[in-house]
């Protein structure tokens, strides 16, 4: 057992790098859940958007158009969810799985002629000078754009629901949609954008596994990706800042598990991996044991049906 | 009414399937000289690594054998219960011959082939036999004992970072001859080892490959079947990897600077031959680079010329059988005398190998 072989800068900084898909999918998912709209298709959408991006990459050798193409393939899938659920007024838990399946599904017959392919390299920030500052530099100055991107998003997406007007009318929305329909707000489209929203970033969150993490595409590589993603929002309690929080978790745990494996720690992986999910039934506990508080984080009209004749 | 002409059509829903069936009986009489084999595979068949491999050999025993044969395979198969469904179907879809090509699938295998006594099973890389089940495995630690060699004489760092798939002997194996042969000419030398818990994850692959180099190894060896590792290494720089079950000729001449190749299709004409002539027996195969079975990939030019000969060296007495790769002096972990001086390691300990040899500092998983 050696622990000085775990450099923390490093950790920190392959944390980040770990960390962004799930972040990505997260904070997009929460704009859809404070509308109102709970999707549990994400896990689908990154699907989707990492098969776009890897396939768009490939075939222009440029990344940039595949994250561009990721974006609009998660958010194509997930207007799929809007149409059923906002139209057809489906349920949406139903509607949500069955995104899953289809996405896992649609990605493993276009990837089919994609397996084992190289995609070309995403370009990573180097400044000359501040990427070396020990410390600072690995961890702030020496990323790939999608982390940067992840943090910016996660920034812009707190200071729209907190500061504007189209984030008061998101979350008036997501309160109650009669009071917002009443007051002439449009309830169904300010919801389908939402939910393109949610796919756009899922689809991101996609391509940052395959073109940036792995990379590589493979069927079926989220891997439950997805699935994490929607419980870092109940972890975050709907809160932007703490979503950053979660995914960091849950990334940190996974990478902080292979660093104790090669340092030769003995404790047994099995603990590490379910930590993450110990620690999201231990906040759920703790918020659904003060009914106030929870009423005040969970948005109120989560996951109901609205029909503008009601 | 619409009860009655439900019922009737049901009637003649009947008459069709018994039509169906005539049809295929029919059709599966003419097609009786025809030899099926049966392949369950553990990933895609374009992994690129191990189930690729098998695939080849799949391939090659359709081209030797042209139309006198039929081969299904399955891919992705998870091991354990599962794969028995997979096995089952094949058998009752009239497979004579069936590989069952990963460890996991051991004892559904023992399983199916006590069902279908009339079918011939073949599992790789275990050790249960039955009357109609032959093991089959190759000596990959052979081949790792010259990774381990090449590893030694290139470790700047004197770290080596070890990607294991499960804890089970084959692997063990292959980690014990690799941190042999790079202590023999690299007295430093440390190995840090990380169980992926899998045969084939990309984004899991790749992250313990970040991880090792992280902690400073600047050699990855891989036991498990993806190309993430390399990709990994070849992103990182001044890190060297080796081919894992397949060539992973595409990422060299660095990262990858030689690789173990699995050779899976002599064995497999020779047993899908035996089939057909009514030869089949029960067999404990365990091949390793003399027989063929084992393969050396290119040593490419990243490596010192120094280094390649005297790699080369080894590879050749393992292949003449002038050298085991497991020779005494060798102790276990414990520090317990494993091997005397001169002595070699027989094939049941080998086959059920469950300790790490002197050195190695790190603790055995459960």
């Amino acid at each position: 057992m050696d622990l000085s072989a775990i450099n923390p800068t490093l950790l920190v900084a392959s944390l980040m790098v770990a960390s962004t898909p799930i972040l990505l999918a997260a904070i997009g998912e929460l704009v859809v859940e404070k509308s109102g709209i709970l999707n549990l298709g994400v896990e689908g959408m990154m699907i989707i958007g990492a098969i776009c991006g890897f396939a768009a990459a490939v075939v222009t050798g440029s990344p940039m158009i595949g994250f561009l193409c990721a974006a609009i393939g998660g958010a194509s899938v997930s207007l799929i969810f809007a149409v059923l659920t906002q139209y057809f007024l489906s349920n949406q838990v139903a509607s949500g799985l069955a995104l899953t399946l289809f996405g896992l599904g649609l990605s493993a017959m276009i990837g089919q002629s994609y397996v084992g392919i190289k995609p070309p390299t995403t370009y990573k920030l180097a400044l000359p000078l501040i990427s070396d500052i020990p410390i600072l530099g690995p961890i702030l100055f020496s990323h790939d754009f999608t982390v940067y991107a992840a943090l910016v998003l996660v920034f812009g997406v707190w200071w729209f629901l907190k500061y504007t007007r189209g984030g008061l009318i998101l979350r008036a929305v997501g309160e109650s949609h009669d009071a917002a329909h009443a007051l002439g707000y449009k309830v169904v489209r300010v919801r389908i954008m939402a939910i393109m929203f949610g796919g756009a970033c899922a689809g991101l969150g996609g391509a940052a596994l395959s073109l940036v993490r792995v990379p590589q595409w493979t069927e079926g590589m989220t891997a439950g990706s997805g699935w994490i993603a929607l419980a870092i929002v109940v972890f975050a309690s709907w809160k932007p800042e703490r979503v950053l929080l979660g995914a960091y978790l849950f990334g940190g745990v996974a990478i902080l598990q292979l660093n104790l494996q090669a340092a030769g720690v003995s404790i047994p992986v099995e603990y590490l991996s379910m930590s993450p999910y110990l620690i999201t039934i231990v906040v759920l506990v703790a918020m659904s044991a003060n009914r106030a508080k929870s009423a005040l984080n969970a948005p109120a009209a989560l996951g109901r049906v609205f029909h503008a004749s009601r | 009414m619409r009860f009655f002409k439900w019922g009737e059509n049901k009637m003649r829903l009947k008459s069709i399937l018994a039509g169906a069936a005539l049809a295929i009986t029919a059709a599966t009489g003419s097609l009786a000289e025809k030899t099926k084999v049966g392949f369950v595979y553990v990933g895609p068949v374009t992994d690129f690594g191990w189930t690729y491999e098998h695939d080849q050999g799949r391939k090659a025993v359709e081209a030797a054998f042209g139309d006198k044969v039929e081969t299904m395979y399955v891919e992705s198969v998870p091991e354990g219960p599962d794969s028995e469904r997979v096995m089952t179907d094949m058998a009752l879809k009239g497979a004579d011959l069936i590989f069952t090509t990963s460890f996991g699938y051991m004892n559904p295998t023992i399983n199916v082939a006590a069902k279908f006594p009339n079918v011939k099973f073949e599992h790789a890389t275990g050790f249960m036999q039955a009357e109609n089940v032959s093991v089959y495995s190759a000596r990959f630690y052979e081949g790792r004992a010259v990774q381990g060699h090449i590893a030694g004489h290139m470790t700047k760092s004197n770290i080596v970072g070890y990607i294991g798939s499960f804890p089970i002997p084959e692997v063990i194996r292959g980690i014990n001859s690799a941190y042999i042969h790079a202590k023999d000419v690299n007295p430093d030398v440390q190995f840090k080892i990380i169980w992926a818990y899998t045969w084939f994850d990309p984004t899991k692959e790749a992250d313990a490959a970040k991880v090792l180099i992280e902690q400073g190894a600047d050699v990855v060896l891989q036991h498990t079947d993806s190309t993430a590792p390399q990709a990994a290494a070849q992103a990182a720089g001044n890190v060297i990897t080796f081919g894992q079950a397949s060539d992973m000729a595409e990422y060299g001449p660095k990262p990858r600077v030689s690789s173990i190749i699995d050779n899976w299709a002599p064995y497999y004409i020779a047993r899908t031959q035996a089939v057909m002539d009514g030869t089949w027996t029960s067999t404990n195969t365990w091949d390793g680079i003399g027989a063929g079975m084992v393969g050396i990939g290119e040593i490419t030019s990243a490596v010192p010329a120094d280094v390649k000969a005297s790699a080369e060296a080894l590879l050749a007495r393992l292949r003449d059988g002038s050298y085991h790769a497991f020779t005494g002096p060798v102790n276990k972990q414990d520090g317990s005398v494993w091997l005397a001086r001169g002595e070699t390691a027989d094939d049941g300990t080998l086959a059920g190998m469950g300790f790490y040899v002197e050195g190695i500092d790190s603790e055995m998983p459960n």
